[in-house]
């Protein structure tokens, strides 16, 4: 093996989007014929890396080598070209054709289709025992199951004449059964001598089908490692990193009656998927709740469910001690009883970027007699209002009329947070607070959420952050594939306990 | 990659670009009328001294224009809740048969009842005629563009089975109704200030032109002064923050249509009530479809609605003046120059956003 050249050498790997930079001297080698394995957590690089691999990106600066010879990739044609292929995290596939004509699709070979579709044929029947990929040639996609759909991807891959395979995040959709069912996939393809790249950010996954594992954190590569070498705890470590505490000054809680209270809350989404099982739990005034967990393991459905953006399959939630049945459950009515919440993604849900400030200052808002008489809004109470929460926020520039979209994701945040905090909320709910924030606005929005919790608010945070979670919690929730893994005190807890509770590595196998 | 929403200074939004378009179509269209042989500046000159240079022919503008405003205002309050409503036609339709129901079932009231009763039934059916499409939007899912055109056929075949076997004129073979009761119609502004002592020649503008000029200013406070405004604002820029605000966008899509549909049923008012005093089949005669020209030329916003409202106003009037002028200019060709404006203020507009952006922000790193 050690004599092929490596399918896949990355030199360099240099890429950023404007400030950001997504990935940062990111060096990579994968072994022709293996399974290797890329964990990280959302936002770690993981994805703009492949996606450079592909073509979707140009890296800034760096090499790519394909079986030893620097390739330049610009486009998926040219990684086609090269022997790779991708199979998306949401599939890329035309629904009302039929599984043949998907894999023809942009290589029908001619005018007429007829030629292209027989020796299509011919080759998925080949593909299909050289794997055992059972799968009927005339069936409609969209009529096949998820994980059908996906060997549909794979073998589209193939049919391209694919070594290399990438596939993002593959389990993301799946159910347990079917995702053992891959698993016996990429081995067969393997044992053919192709190679394959998983993204993902689930450890049990890694453990159970790779032979390498490289760890990404924050556009770095941090570990490089053999499968059978390491454990799903110390990946948790390496992906969450050992970083400097954030000093956050506060004093101790003083805890009141519980105010939110939510037992058993189960999502169902479009899919069917559960994405948030039997969660429950409990706020008290004055505390800080934090919810620790690599990101898309439920955090935004438990936020979205409690604020009334969708409903519970299951499950009761109470708010100061009454039970709020469907009905109560919607925005407009769960603000009214106090409960506020600043959202995850503020360009998408928490602000409507074409507006002035001044109009997102009373978002959600707008129906209260205070901006105006009857039917109608007061331009002019809007803008006093927005420029005391303005000036009180430290916004900057301080400009009601200036559209929302102009002002630096750390004041539209701030935005965000004084108009909701400024209602003087009993609950609230709070979701990534500084992402993309610069660091000053970082510390005086960690400020004004502690000064919130010693006023006696109850806080439920959600962040990517598990530095920033463990900073300012009172009690930490983890949250693992929709479910609650473990409680902790923060006093009591550290990075590597919550990293184990974060990856699902139960609290009797620890 | 979708393009990138192009960023202008408001100003350029809201006045170059228009311009910018409009004399593009008016280059274009002087190619076209230089190209069967006649002079462009001269035709140029009698459009406008047809449409602007004398009372009668203001008169005959501002009565085209009237219905460009209710019109265009329709499209834009559907515009504003991120909604395509191109069924001002049919809206337009039902508006008229409803207005005529009023006019004749109510003949006995005196007109200062039967008149806002009239103009509110019509109001009521173009409302109605919306609001179905909006209803189907909201809560099936089903594109207002598609139901909205469906729905112009469904009133276009109504109003013939209507005029034909119920409420045409008895002994008469027209698709029309009987003339409305004297006190239903609408006064025309020459008789409104004939009684002030002004002297105007007699043309089918009448006050139907200012309960336009009312509803630009009721539009304009709706949309940027009210709450409902607000939401039918937030509903059609992000929906994802309207749900999070609390504000329900199925019940802003059917709201912002009946509102939209009520507008179009001005058209109607405009002419049956106040032109031809009966309804008369295909009195909708593609205003409706303008009226989506004027609300992109528009912006959206009731100022730029009026401006454009005004320019089709004197490209109906002038044109009708210029093939009247000169025959070689026909009809058709009058159509063809208004068509030309439609599709560079309407269709084109993009090209000339970005056209004016690169040419602003060259313009403005030159002088650094």
């Amino acid at each position: 093996m050690t004599s092929l050249p490596p399918a896949i050498a990355l030199i360099g790997i240099s890429k950023a989007f404007g400030p950001v930079k997504a990935n940062k001297d990111v060096s990579l080698t994968i072994a022709a014929g293996s399974i290797h394995g890329i964990v990280g957590e959302n936002g770690a690089g993981k994805s703009t890396l492949m996606s450079i691999l592909y073509g979707f990106y140009e890296a800034d600066s760096g090499e790519i080598r394909v079986r030893g010879e620097p390739r330049r990739i610009r486009s998926s044609s040219d990684a086609i070209a090269a022997g790779i292929g991708m199979v998306h995290q949401h599939f890329m596939l035309v629904e009302p054709l039929s599984v043949v004509e998907n894999i023809v699709l942009g290589a029908e070979g001619g005018a007429l289709l007829k030629g292209g579709i027989a020796k299509a044929r011919v080759e998925l029947a080949r593909l299909s025992q050289e794997y055992g990929l059972a799968i009927d040639p005339d069936a409609i996609v969209g009529e096949l199951s998820v994980g059908l759909q996906q060997r549909v991807e794979i073998l589209k891959a193939l049919y391209r004449g694919a070594e290399v395979l990438i596939l993002d995040e593959p389990t993301a959709v799946l159910t347990p059964a079917e995702a053992d069912q891959l698993f016996e996939l990429l081995r067969a393809l393997k044992a053919q001598g192709k190679t394959v790249i998983l993204i993902t950010h689930k450890l049990r996954e890694i453990m159970a089908v790779t032979d390498r594992v490289s760890v990404m954190r924050r556009g770095e590569m941090v570990a490089h490692v053999e499968t059978n070498r390491t454990s799903p705890a110390e990946l948790a470590e390496a992906m969450v990193g050992r970083r400097v505490l954030l000093r956050v000054e506060k004093s101790p809680r003083q805890r009141g009656a519980p105010v939110l209270e939510a037992a058993g809350l189960t999502v169902i989404d479009e899919r069917g998927c559960e994405t948030l099982r039997d969660a429950s739990l409990t706020l008290h005034e004055g505390e800080i709740v934090g919810i620790a967990g690599v990101a898309g393991n439920g955090q935004s459905e438990l936020l979205d469910v409690l604020a009334g953006l969708t409903q519970p399959a299951r499950g009761v939630i109470r708010l100061g001690g009454k039970i709020l049945n469907a009905a109560d459950r919607n925005p407009a009515n769960l603000r009214r009883l106090g409960l506020m919440h600043i959202p995850e993604d503020r360009l998408r849900t928490g602000l409507v970027t074409a507006f002035a400030a001044a109009e997102n200052a009373i978002l959600g808002y707008h129906d209260d007699p205070a901006f105006g008489r009857g039917p109608f809004l007061s331009p002019t109470l809007i803008e006093q209002h927005a420029r005391a929460g303005m000036q009180d926020y430290d916004v900057r520039p301080v400009d009601p009329g200036l559209k929302t979209a102009k002002f630096s994701g750390g004041n539209q945040q701030k935005i965000v947070l004084a108009r909701e905090i400024e209602r003087a909320p009993k609950v609230l709910l709070v979701g990534q607070p500084t992402r993309g924030v610069d660091i000053g606005a970082i510390e005086f929005i960690h400020r004004r959420l502690i000064a919130l919790r010693d006023a006696g608010v109850a806080i439920l945070l959600v962040s990517v952050e598990l530095e920033e979670v463990m900073a300012l919690s009172d009690r930490i929730l983890a949250l693992c594939g929709g479910q609650i893994t473990g409680e902790r005190e923060a006093t009591t807890t550290d990075e590597r306990d919550l990293g184990l509770l974060m990856a699902g590595v139960s609290e009797r196998a620890a | 990659m979708s393009a990138a929403p192009i960023d202008l200074p408001r100003w350029a939004d809201t006045a170059l670009v228009p311009l910018v378009s409009v004399a593009a179509a008016l280059v274009v269209a002087g190619l076209v009328v230089l190209s069967i042989g006649e002079s462009p500046l001269e035709a140029t000159a009698l459009l406008l001294k047809g449409s602007l240079g004398s009372l009668e022919g203001l008169g005959f503008t501002l009565y085209y224009t009237t219905n460009f405003i209710f019109t265009g205002l329709a499209v834009a309050v559907a515009f504003h809740a991120g909604l395509f409503n191109i069924g001002g036609e049919g809206q337009a339709t039902i508006a008229g048969i409803f207005a005529a129901i009023a006019c004749l079932w109510l003949a006995p009231l005196p007109g200062i009842l039967l008149v806002p009763l009239a103009i509110l039934a019509a109001a009521a059916g173009g409302a109605l005629w919306a609001f179905i499409p909006g209803y189907l939007q909201a809560t099936r899912g089903s594109h207002v563009v598609i139901t909205t055109i469906m729905f112009n056929f469904i009133a276009a075949t109504l109003i013939v089975y209507l005029l034909v076997e119920v409420m045409g004129k008895t002994g008469s073979m027209q698709p029309e109704t009987p003339d409305f009761p004297k006190q239903a119609v609408l006064t025309p502004i020459h008789e409104l200030l004939g009684a002030f002592g002004l002297k105007l020649p007699s043309t089918p503008l009448n006050t139907s032109f200012l309960l336009a000029l009312a509803s630009l200013v009721a539009v304009w406070a709706l949309i940027y002064r009210s709450r409902l405004g607000y939401a039918i604002r937030t509903v059609g820029a992000n929906p994802r923050a309207a749900a999070y605000a609390g504000i329900s966008p199925a019940r802003i899509i059917m709201v912002a249509m009946a509102i939209s549909g009520a507008l179009a049923g001005g058209l109607a008012v405009n002419e049956a009530m106040g032109v031809q005093h009966r309804l008369v089949l295909d009195f909708t005669a593609g205003y409706g479809f303008v009226g989506i020209a004027v609300a992109l030329m528009g912006r959206g916003h009731p100022v730029g609605v009026s401006l454009a409202a005004l320019l089709f106003g004197v490209l109906y009037q002038g044109g009708a003046e210029l093939s009247f002028d000169k025959p070689t200019i026909t009809r058709d060709m009058v159509v063809v120059i208004g068509g030309i404006v439609i599709l560079f203020a309407g269709a084109l507009d993009g090209l000339f956003r970005r056209l004016v952006a690169t040419l602003l922000s060259s313009v403005a790193r030159k002088p650094a």
